[in-house]
This record gives C-alpha cells, sequence and structure tokens, in this order.
C-alpha cells in the first residue's frame, strides 16, 4: 500500500496527488511516468512525475478527472492509500545540450511540463514555456512556473488571462523569429499534434510526450504500440517521448478512443454509489 | 509392518496391474464449461487416481522418469500410490517438482513423460499427468488445513534476490529458503506467478492453486515485493550492492509479443494474445464495469497462431461472449505446437479451425477491425524444425469477417532486462547466456526459465531455478 500524504485541488477536475514511495522517489527523472491501482478492482493507469523528493521519499502527480479511476482518485485524502504504485517507467526525458528550447504545456499536460522545465533549464537550457488552457479557470501551476528560471507566456483560448490565442500562436512566433533550436510539446494529442505541424516548416526538432493507453507499462502487451516513422515502437519503453515530426497522431487518437463506450458506461454506474451526488 | 511380517523375502508383494483402460478424467460439458471462466476438466477422485495408479506395472527400467524434464520418480510415487501412502508419494514428487497440482494441470505430459510410458507401445500410457494432478491437489488440501510446510535448514545469514515471480523465479525461491537463506522476490507487475497468474487462463488453472502456492513460499519466510521493476525501481547492482543481497536469480521470462508487421495491425481490435490475457485474467476484464479494466467483446473473433496461447485467447474470447471464433493457423492441426487435450478442449467448445492461412492484412472502417484478409498456405518439403513448411499458393487471398484480431505468434525476451544489468551477455535474440548451472558472466547472478530458453514450459522453468538455486546455495556458501 502507498499512502497519500499530500492532495490539492488546482482547479474543477484537476487535483494533484503526493504519495509516500520513497524507492520511486530515489529514481524518478523528469519525463517519466508511474502506474497506478487505485484499488483492488482497479484499472492500471499512467501519470506523469509532476514533482518528486528523493531526500524525503515522496511522488506527486497532477490528474484530470476524465473517467472512473481519475473519479476515485479525486475524492481519495490524505490517510487513505493507493493499492499500487510502479516506477518510475519509461525513458527520461532529453534534456541536455538543448540551448534555446520551447516548452508547451496544454491544459493538464502542463503538469507534465512543469518538470521538464526544470530539468532543462536546470542542464543550462535557456527555457520559454508555453502554457495554455481553455479559460483562466483551468489553468494551473501559473505561480510555480513563475517561481523556475524560464520565460513564461500565457495563453487561454478566451484571453480570460493572457493572449487569446491557442499555444500554437506563441511557438509560431518563436520559430519565426529564429528564437528556439526545439520544442517540447506536451497536452492532448491533438495539441501535439498541431505544435508539430506549427515547428515543422521551421525545421525546429520537436519532442512531443504520448499518452496511448497502457496496461503494464513494462513492454508486455503493446497496448502503447504507437507508429513513429512508419514503424511501430512501444509507447510505454520506446517513450514516452518521440519525434513530433514523425509520430502518426491520427492513429494515437484513434486508439486512445477505442474504450470510450465501456469507460462512459463504468463512469456512470461509479458515479450513481459515488460521494458527489451526496 | 506387514513387510518385516512376511519373513524371508521382505520384497514388497508385488501388485497385479490392472488391465482395464485408461480412467477418464471428468470434465464439464462443453456448452455448459464455455459460458464461464471455472475449471473444465473436474479431476479424479481418489478410487479413479487409484484405479489408475494401478495400470502402471513398475517396470525394471522405467522409461517414463527419463521423460520428464525433472526426472520425477514417477515409477516410486506411482508405488506409493498403489499403497495408498498418498503422503510418501507426495514426498517423492515433491523432491522433484515444488509445484505439482500446477504442472499436472498444465505440462505436457503426452509428449514428456507419457510419450516414452512401457504402455504406451502397446496401448495407452498410464495417465501419469492426472495422476500428479490429483496428488497435487491432495498436498494442497492438506496444506489449507496448516501442514507440510517444508523443512527449513538452518538459516545460513545469506540473502537471495529473486528477479521475477513465474514459475523459474517460485521454484528457484522455494528450494533456495529450504536451503536456509533468506529470499526476496521481487516483481513487477501487482500480482504474483508469472505468466501462471496473467497468461494460463482460470478454466486451465484456477489462481486459487496458484496463490495456494504461493502462500506456502511465504510461510517459509520468502518476502514477496510487487510494483518492484528491476531496471527501473531497482537495478541489478543496487541489489547486489547497498540492498546487500549476495546473489541473484533472473527469471523475468520472455513476455514481449511479437507481431505480424502486416498491415492493419495497430487498428482498435487488434490484440496481442500477452494484452488480451492480461486484461482478463490479471485485471478481471471480464467482471467490467465491476472491475475497471475494460476489453473489447467481439462478436466474431479471429485469433492467429497454433500453440497453447493461441487456444487460451479463442477459449477465452468464447467465454467472453464471441458467436464465432476463428483460429487461424499457417500449417495444418498436425503440426500445432498447442497441447493436443487444448485443441480437442477448443474444437469442443465451438472454436472454428482455418488451418493453412497465412494473415496478409486487417481491414478495418473508422479505426476499428473489420476483417482479416488471408492466403491459404500448403505443405511443403520439411524446413529446419522438421516440419513440413507451408507455401503460399498464389492469387488464393480471401477474406474472413471479424471485429477482433488476437495475434498468438510468440514471444520475445522484454529489452528491460538490459537496462537492469547493461554487463548482462545475451545472444544475438537477446536471451540471457548461462551455463549449465544458470551463472551469467557476472558473479553472482543466475537466471533461468524462459528468459534464458525463450518461451518454453513451465516444468522446464520450475526445473532452472531449482537447479540454479542449488548452484547459487553452493556459490554463497563458498564465498562465506
Ligand atoms: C505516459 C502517460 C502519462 C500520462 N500522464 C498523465 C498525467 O500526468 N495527468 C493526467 O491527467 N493524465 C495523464 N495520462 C492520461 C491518463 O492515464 C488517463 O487520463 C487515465 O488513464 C484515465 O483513466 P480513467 O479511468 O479516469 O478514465 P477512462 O474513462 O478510463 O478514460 C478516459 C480517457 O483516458 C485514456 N485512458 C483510459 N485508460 C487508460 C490507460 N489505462 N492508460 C492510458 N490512458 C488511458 C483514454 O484515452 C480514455 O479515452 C497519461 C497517460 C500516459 C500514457
Ligand atoms: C497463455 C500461455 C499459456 C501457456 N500454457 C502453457 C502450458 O499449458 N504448459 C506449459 O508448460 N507452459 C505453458 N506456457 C508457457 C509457460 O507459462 C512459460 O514457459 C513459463 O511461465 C515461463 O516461466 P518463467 O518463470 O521463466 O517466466 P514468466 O512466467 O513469464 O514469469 C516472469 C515474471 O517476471 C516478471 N518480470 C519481468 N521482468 C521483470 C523485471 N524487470 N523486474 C521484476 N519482475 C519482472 C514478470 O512480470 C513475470 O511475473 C504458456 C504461456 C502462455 C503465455
Ligand atoms: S513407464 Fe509407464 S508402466 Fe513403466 S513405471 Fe513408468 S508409468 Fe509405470
Ligand atoms: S503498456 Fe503494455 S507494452 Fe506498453
Amino acid at each position: 500500500m502507498f499512502p497519500i500524504v499530500h492532495t490539492r485541488r488546482l482547479s474543477d477536475a484537476v487535483f494533484e496527488m503526493g504519495v509516500e514511495a520513497p524507492r520511486i522517489a530515489r529514481k524518478a527523472r523528469a519525463g517519466q511516468f508511474l502506474i497506478l491501482r487505485a484499488d483492488e478492482a482497479g484499472e492500471r493507469i499512467p501519470l506523469t512525475f509532476s514533482d518528486w523528493s528523493a531526500e524525503e521519499g515522496w511522488i506527486r502527480f497532477i490528474f484530470m478527472q476524465v473517467g472512473k479511476t481519475t473519479h476515485k482518485l479525486s475524492h481519495l485524502e490524505v490517510g487513505d492509500s493507493l493499492a499500487d504504485v510502479v516506477g518510475p517507467l519509461g525513458v527520461p526525458t532529453y534534456t541536455d545540450d538543448l540551448g534555446r528550447v520551447a516548452v508547451v504545456g496544454g491544459g493538464v499536460g502542463a503538469a507534465v511540463a512543469y518538470p521538464v522545465a526544470r530539468a532543462m533549464a536546470e542542464a543550462g537550457a535557456e527555457v520559454t514555456v508555453i502554457l495554455g488552457a481553455r479559460t483562466a479557470d483551468l489553468l494551473i501551476l501559473r505561480e510555480e512556473f513563475e517561481a523556475l528560471p524560464v520565460r513564461l507566456q500565457i495563453v487561454t483560448d478566451d484571453g480570460s488571462v493572457g493572449e487569446k490565442a491557442l499555444v500554437t500562436a506563441p511557438l509560431k512566433r518563436l520559430c519565426e523569429e529564429g528564437a528556439i533550436d526545439h520544442a517540447m510539446a506536451i497536452g492532448p494529442a491533438i495539441m501535439m499534434k498541431f505544435c508539430a505541424e506549427t515547428t515543422r516548416e521551421f525545421g525546429v526538432p520537436t519532442t512531443v510526450s504520448l499518452n496511448p493507453i497502457m496496461v503494464d507499462g513494462t513492454g508486455m502487451c503493446g497496448a502503447c504500440r504507437v507508429t513513429v516513422g512508419g514503424e511501430t515502437k512501444f509507447g510505454c519503453v520506446d517513450g514516452p517521448d518521440f519525434d513530433g515530426h514523425a509520430v502518426d497522431f491520427e492513429e494515437l487518437m484513434s486508439r486512445q478512443r477505442v474504450y470510450n463506450e465501456e469507460e462512459r458506461e463504468a463512469d456512470a454506474e461509479y458515479a450513481r454509489g459515488c460521494r458527489c451526488h451526496e | 509392518m506387514s513387510r518385516v511380517e512376511s519373513g524371508a523375502g521382505a520384497e514388497k508383494p508385488r501388485h497385479k496391474p490392472s488391465r482395464g483402460p485408461r480412467v477418464a478424467m471428468p470434465e464439464r460439458p462443453a456448452a455448459e464449461r464455455a459460458q464461464d471462466f471455472d475449471e473444465v476438466p473436474l479431476g479424479y477422485t481418489e478410487e479413479m487416481a487409484h484405479a489408475e495408479a494401478m495400470r502402471c506395472i513398475q517396470c525394471k527400467n522405467p522409461t517414463c522418469i527419463d521423460g520428464c524434464p525433472v526426472n520425477i520418480d514417477i515409477k516410486s510415487f506411482i508405488a506409493h500410490m498403489i499403497d495408498r501412502d498418498y503422503p510418501a508419494a507426495v514426498s517423492v514428487l515433491k523432491e522433484r517438482n515444488a509445484l505439482p497440482a500446477i504442472c499436472g494441470r498444465v505440462c505436457p505430459q503426452e509428449e514428456q513423460c507419457e510419450i516414452v510410458c512401457v504402455l504406451a507401445r502397446k496401448g495407452e500410457p498410464v495417465a501419469i499427468g492426472r495422476l500428479e494432478r490429483w496428488l497435487g491437489d491432495y498436498d494442497l488440501a492438506c496444506e489449507l488445513e496448516g501442514r507440510c510446510v517444508p523443512e527449513v535448514a538452518p538459516a545460513t545469514g545469506m540473502r537471495a534476490a529473486i528477479v521475477g515471480s513465474g514459475p523459474a523465479g517460485l521454484a528457484c525461491a522455494g528450494e533456495l529458503a529450504r536451503l536456509g537463506n533468506a529470499v526476496t522476490i521481487f516483481e513487477s507487475l501487482h500480482a504474483t506467478g508469472g505468466v501462471l497468474t496473467y497468461g494460463i487462463p482460470e478454466f486451465r488453472l484456477p489462481l486459487d492453486i496458484v496463490e495456494a502456492e504461493i502462500d506456502l513460499l511465504a510461510q517459509m519466510g520468502v518476502e514477496i515485493v510487487t510494483d518492484a521493476v528491476i531496471g527501473a525501481t531497482y537495478t541489478l547492482d543496487e541489489l547486489l550492492g547497498e540492498e546487500g543481497f549476495d546473489t541473484v536469480f533472473i527469471g523475468a521470462g520472455a513476455g514481449l509479443p511479437v507481431f505480424l508487421g502486416i498491415p492493419g495491425e495497430n487498428l482498435n481490435g487488434v490484440y496481442s494474445a500477452n494484452e488480451y490475457l492480461t486484461r482478463v485474467n490479471l485485471m478481471r476484464a471480464y467482471e467490467f464495469p465491476h472491475a475497471d479494466t475494460p476489453v473489447a467483446r467481439g462478436r466474431k473473433v479471429a485469433v492467429v497462431g497454433g500453440g497453447n496461447v493461441a487456444m487460451d485467447a479463442a477459449r477465452t474470447a468464447l467465454r467472453l461472449g464471441a458467436e464465432e471464433v476463428f483460429l487461424v493457423y499457417r500449417r495444418t492441426e498436425d503440426e500445432m505446437p498447442a497441447r493436443k487435450e487444448e485443441v480437442h478442449h477448443a474444437a469442443e467448445e465451438g472454436v472454428a479451425f482455418k488451418m493453412l492461412c497465412s494473415p496478409v492484412e486487417i481491414l478495418g472502417r473508422e479505426g476499428f477491425v473489420t476483417g482479416l484478409v488471408a492466403n491459404r498456405m500448403e505443405l511443403g518439403e520439411p524446413d529446419e524444425s522438421g516440419r513440413r513448411a507451408p507455401v503460399c499458393v498464389m492469387g488464393s487471398e480471401f477474406e474472413i469477417e471479424c471485429d477482433t484480431v488476437i495475434i498468438a505468434v510468440g514471444t520475445r525476451a522484454n529489452p528491460l532486462v538490459l537496462q537492469a544489468a547493461p554487463g548482462l551477455e545475451l545472444s544475438s535474440r537477446g536471451y540471457i547466456l548461462t551455463d549449465d548451472d544458470g551463472a551469467t558472466n557476472l558473479p553472482g547472478v543466475y537466471a533461468g526459465g524462459d528468459i534464458v530458453t525463450g518461451a518454453a514450459t513451465v516444468i522446464e522453468a520450475m526445473g532452472a531455478g531449482k537447479k540454479s538455486a542449488r548452484a547459487m546455495d553452493r556459490w554463497m556458501r563458498e564465498r562465506g
């Protein structure tokens, strides 16, 4: 069992959780993820480390409530435990010798962008973070980013905070100005796809952090197959980071939808008996 | 004791072997069992087991023993069964095989001990596997009442780490513990048992049997750490260094699924057998939405392959409610590597066999599978495996309508192992190279099971684990 030591609500549907897991905390690196099961009947779901402390023996992750498991998690509190947490999984994000880099975090992708931007800055890169959300209330981790040695540009779809634009607008400007040598995009598949398309014409190498459906997270099942440069790769062990210009995003998005019906059914049934309605 | 009283001869009275036919093992009717995940064969009763044991003629040169990969003294355990001394029979069995209830269910006895049984020359061999299964269950029933935890030798003060809790790791752990060592198993999944838990379905190997065997290890003092990936959570160096283990056994299995590399393979509805079986067995997707993990409940399911894994996937699909399940295999039924019994069970339950078909493409609409295109094959000259190689019939393409495709054409070594220990010597195909005792090129590091041999059998993995355990014990003692 993995005791929960921290919870914080970041927006209506986005939560931060900290768990005591000293073994994992010693090893976690930016861009890696964990797989957890909330309870004994639980699904194995992957979530990226948003922060960790090797000294204090905890790890943190940030999740958006989108279905049954994240719904369950949203109700857990300090003192509760998770049945399983395993990791760190996946290849850490490459952070060395990047020069001038733009890190794009869209929606809950900001959670992943945070440790990545921090690690890149620590490794000496000149980092511009583009933080995007639909509206001000959904923007997360703003203070945390402001505390990093990075330039921060905020955009929202409705202009309620920062520039009224999609994340691709500032990204394109940076490309046009020749102000970046590398880009990293983290967020919904569709956002990563458009970021990659934006940078392609400028020849700016672009890394994306993919989120295919996973089961074991150790290369055993192939649920996480993605096509990159015409080749099948396993997201969990070959990734989650890939060359954004080579990823087949249409396939990724299609594969993410495979269980939509079942997922709705599971969450609807769970919600009927759930505390939200008390 | 009657033997003493019988005086001069002091020979055990020779039993009069029964000439009766091989005793059939009761099974649940195909129509009933294809609806649920309960076990298919029901096992012998004591009377059946005894009657079958009585068929053994107690050969002077019992050829059966050589047929067994771990050389169980089959003749002797059957002799004890004839005498109805079942605890003694169990002891003989357990000298070589720590998990008889499991092996009695999943070993391919028909091509190991039974095929070389003397009786097989003229008729039907002794049903050695069924006897083993009955004894294993007999033993488990006792254990559940709190008996027969194997005697553990005085503590040696040495510590061994086992990577992976499949049959290789379990057997290695059990033997090392018995020899008095402190043993910790590290398992990357949240559950123990390896393929026994996530791969082989419950209708062939009920989970509580695997759990009971693992409980026994716990009772012997073996510590089990789940959610620990060696190569990620710990490296091999850390186990041997700061974690303080004297030796490590790697029994990580060959879990990386192989795909066909044909167009359409990443469509929704295409699974590796590993994913399909893991979702159902380990994650209990058949209880969805009660259990949280979903799986596609295909109406028409095509399974590609001809081994045990393919049979398990096909029979699982039936149990999930498929109307039609096709088994698509390149050769013919005679060449299928699956156990005959499983092929027979699958056919009985309604799996349709499409032999001499080789898939060339998977078709789809809006991202989901709609069919499988295959070529017809015919058998040509024997290849290096001695089996007649299938050759493609030109222009024979045809389509099988289906909404789910399960690929069961084999597995390979998981490259995570290399990450665990970069210095480890591997074969060109990524398996760990070892000597006869399972020793690798790294001092104190041993390996066995599928990660050394490639996908093989439960009993071979167990045999390798046990053999390594003895070598590891010697190594630790010598090093002091
Ligand atoms: C490497 C990786 C890192 C991720 N990091 C984060 C993160 O930091 N924060 C965050 O909020 N989300 C993250 N995700 C996505 C997260 O795993 C899913 O949102 C979560 O699994 C949803 O589970 P659910 O039961 O609540 O929702 P469901 O109703 O089951 O699913 C909602 C959607 O989530 C996706 N999903 C469902 N099951 C899985 C699964 N087993 N594995 C992956 N995706 C699944 C599907 O696309 C689905 O349509 C990550 C995914 C991956 C692969
Ligand atoms: C569906 C199916 C049906 C089968 N049917 C039969 C049958 O009827 N009869 C038969 O004899 N054989 C059968 N086999 C084959 C048999 O199951 C295997 O040969 C046997 O399980 C191999 O044992 P193992 O201990 O080497 O590996 P596994 O059983 O694969 O166990 C390896 C374990 O190591 C864990 N692991 C892997 N990497 C790491 C890591 N880095 N850190 C920590 N843990 C790790 C895995 O999670 C797993 O639990 C079948 C196999 C399958 C898949
Ligand atoms: S070969 Fe057959 S008959 Fe002979 S001892 Fe073995 S099981 Fe009995
Ligand atoms: S999640 Fe199973 S192989 Fe990647």
